[in-house]
């Protein structure tokens, strides 16, 4: 068992640390998270960082990549955070939305849309879930209709992280509403100034707007606009959330803050001599520190040839316990000075964060009957058409 | 990076899983509460050369690292067994230091030592006839050993009584194999947890209610899953223990307490829930369940304990963020 490079990696982490001594000075300042003011000078550092291998490391080499595998990822990104720069913001761009392109655009698509996506001169954006349909995701109802000349849509998408900023979105949209609800779905190509097309920013209960609505009124889309088959979009979509699955493995280690981060404001307080203090840092942070030595181990597998199980996406539970124990308590700690600023924000953070990225409940279920084979619920939906589904 | 078990090593783990389910130790466990005799795993040890796995080969041992231990440790934690183990080899790990003369007899397990750490409970000394103290090794024989059972049968205690001059010079290498003892144990509670989670999907399988299998029900699927996590960041940071046992050492301190913490939680949560799981009949006597339930109890509270283990962890986090702000 070890953490050490093989000869090639080795070589990849010291061409990637002696750029970034290089070009520290050009990283606009680090953010945590995938939720910034303004993503232009992220964007144009991702370029940079791009055009050193440093982003779309696992990229195929013809579209612009590193052609190499996610050990890689995890070496760039630790090196990034080790020069003080900051990472990328457009993690879903790149760790999702380009590598399902790849998987299923056609040539023209991968050619036009790939390089500025990885470059960062364009944003990309996921409109996948809705207001209706978030842990059923399958259960869209976001309607494409076929027309003479392309498609016409109407619908509205929700939790779209950087729609603002965005000039295409990627979209799943019901074509089909007679069949099945998984069997009339359709991945497509939004560009994000159609007319027709609104953003409207969604204000959370920290304050911040990091996630948009997006409302679609009759957005001609091009016949092209389809990624994949028509009425095959939910293979599609499978595709992308198991490329989310896969970046979730070190991006989660490179966005949540560190352990030595979370506690950091109570250094110089009396209260870290106090036993039930002591004992709740641990806590944090043996759920923090947990989620890095996972992400090795799915590394690992993945090196190995071997595909992580699902239950690694865990991780992602104990991430969010992590930060909600080390807010409560800073503030136990510090008092009411506590629940303003950053500490107050990520307290405020963390209760929707166990709906992020999939519920912590849709999460335990799909494990349960995919790792550990226990049998689903009965289901209402199975074989009926979408059109004659019970719907909120 | 290799975060995987090498070939060996999941060697080493089947043969422990074969060599482990030829006697009925956990039948043995219920059977000693009652006070019948404890069935030795000694034998098993010896033959499959886990009394030597930490002895350097020039002694006869098989030179293996402290991770290996841990596998062999998480086997017995499923069978609720290992009675002497623990203490064995971090007894030849702390003689391995000083290349002692008694190391050959330990590595084949014709002899067998325990370390007398300085508890009130101490674990492993009943059948040693070597302990290694703070200040060096005497005979069992000249220490008044008294054995007790509390709890959980199937890993008997003890106090001992020894008069024993301190040797710091030693200290090193005694703090390292206590270290090591951390992680062992919670080797041992992860595989407690593993068998939880089994037992609790085996029965949510077969057990029906209201005309399906109680595993399809969300509120019984969503705790065996939690097992399933809990177990999975125990089994991330004994790895972690693993590693830093063999390649960062100064990193040990923190990797073996966290591991211990979190393992011991799982080893805690699984088995409570696994009673749960399997309703009023696995609360009963006759059942499984309660002795993994007593083994997690007991052993959350020996060598420190999860509280000991937590406070460590926050030590180390504490002085590392020290370290990192004056950066």
């Amino acid at each position: 068992m070890n953490l050490d490079d093989t000869p090639s990696q080795a070589e990849f982490r010291a061409r990637a640390r002696a750029w970034l001594t290089e070009h520290r000075h050009e990283s606009p300042p680090p953010v945590a998270g995938l939720h910034v003011e303004d993503p232009e000078p992220y964007r144009e550092w991702q370029g940079k960082l791009a055009r050193a291998g440093l982003v779309g490391v696992t990229w195929p080499v013809a579209y612009g990549g590193g052609g190499l595998g996610p050990s890689e990822e995890m070496i760039a990104g630790d090196e990034i955070a080790r020069a003080g720069c900051s990472q990328i913001v457009d993690h879903i761009a790149i760790g999702e939305l380009g590598p399902t392109l790849i998987a299923y655009g056609t040539e023209e698509q991968k050619q036009r849309y790939v390089g500025p996506m990885l470059y960062g001169t364009e944003g990309w954006c996921q409109l996948f879930s809705e207001p209706g349909a978030g842990s059923d995701l399958a259960g869209i109802s976001t309607r494409a209709r076929s027309t003479d000349d392309g498609w016409v849509l109407n619908g509205q998408k929700v939790w779209t992280t950087l729609a603002q900023f965005a000039d295409y979105g990627l979209l799943l949209a019901r074509t089909n509403p007679d069949v099945p609800k998984h069997r009339g779905l359709t991945i497509f190509v939004v560009p994000m100034d159609a007319p027709g097309v609104t953003v409207r920013p969604l204000r959370l209960m920290s304050g911040s707007a990091p996630f948009n609505e997006v409302f679609f009124d009759d957005v001609a889309l091009d016949a092209d606009a389809v990624v994949g088959p028509v009425d095959g979009g939910w293979g599609v979509s499978i595709t992308t959330l198991m490329y989310e699955r896969l970046m979730a493995l070190s991006a989660f280690e490179h966005l949540s803050p560190a352990p030595e981060q979370l506690i950091a404001p109570l250094l110089g307080s009396p209260a870290l001599n106090d036993g039930y203090v002591r004992r709740k840092i641990a806590e944090a942070t043996v759920d923090r520190l947990a989620l890095r030595y996972t992400a090795y181990r799915a590394l690992s597998d993945l090196q190995g040839g071997r595909m992580p199980g699902p239950e690694a996406g865990l991780g992602k539970i104990g991430v969010v316990e992590a930060g909600r124990k080390a807010a409560a308590l800073i503030a136990e700690v510090l008092g009411p000075d506590a629940l303003t600023g950053q500490w107050g924000e990520l307290a405020a953070e963390m209760p929707g964060m166990r709906s992020a990225g999939g519920t912590e409940e849709i999460l335990r279920n799909t494990i349960g009957e995919r790792v550990l084979g226990l049998p689903s619920e009965p289901r209402l939906d199975k074989d009926v058409p979408f059109s004659e589904l019970a719907r909120t | 990076m290799n975060f995987s078990l090498t070939d060996e090593q999941e060697a080493l783990r089947e043969a422990a899983v074969d060599a482990l389910g030829r006697v009925d130790f956990v039948g043995g466990a219920r059977a000693a509460l009652d006070g019948g005799p404890l069935p030795d795993v000694w034998p098993t040890a010896r033959e499959a050369g886990w009394t030597g796995l930490l002895v350097p080969e020039r002694f006869g041992g098989a030179g293996l690292d402290p991770f290996d231990g841990m596998l062999v440790l998480e086997q017995c934690g499923r069978r609720l067994t290992g009675a002497g183990l623990i203490g064995h080899l971090a007894a030849t790990l702390i003689l391995a230091g000083s290349d002692h003369e008694l190391l050959e007899p330990l590595a084949t397990g014709e002899q067998r030592a325990a370390v007398v750490w300085g508890e009130e409970f101490e674990l492993d000394v009943a059948g040693a006839d070597w302990l290694v103290t703070r200040g060096g090794v005497l005979p069992a024989s000249d220490a008044v050993i008294e054995p007790v059972i509390r709890g959980d049968a199937s890993r008997p205690l003890a106090r001992v009584h020894v008069s024993d001059e301190p040797k710091p010079h030693q200290s090193v290498v005694f703090v390292h194999a206590w270290q090591v003892t951390q992680a062992l144990l919670a080797a041992d509670a992860l595989g407690v947890a593993e068998r939880m989670l089994e037992m609790s999907v085996d029965y949510a399988k077969e057990r029906y209610a209201f005309g399906r299998a109680i595993g399809s029900y969300q509120a019984i699927k969503q705790q065996i899953v939690e097992i399933l996590r809990h177990a999975g960041t125990a089994r991330s940071l004994l790895f972690y223990a693993g590693y830093a046992a063999e390649a960062r050492p100064d990193e040990l301190p923190l990797a073996a307490s966290a591991a211990r913490f979190a393992a011991e939680e799982a080893a805690e949560y699984a088995t409570r829930t696994c009673i749960a799981v399997h309703g009023g009949i696995g609360a009963t006597w006759e059942h499984d369940a309660h002795l993994y339930w007593r083994r997690a109890q007991l052993s959350r509270l020996l060598l420190g304990g999860v509280a000991g283990a937590a406070d460590r962890v926050a030590e180390e986090i504490i002085e590392s963020a020290r370290q990192k702000e004056t950066v």
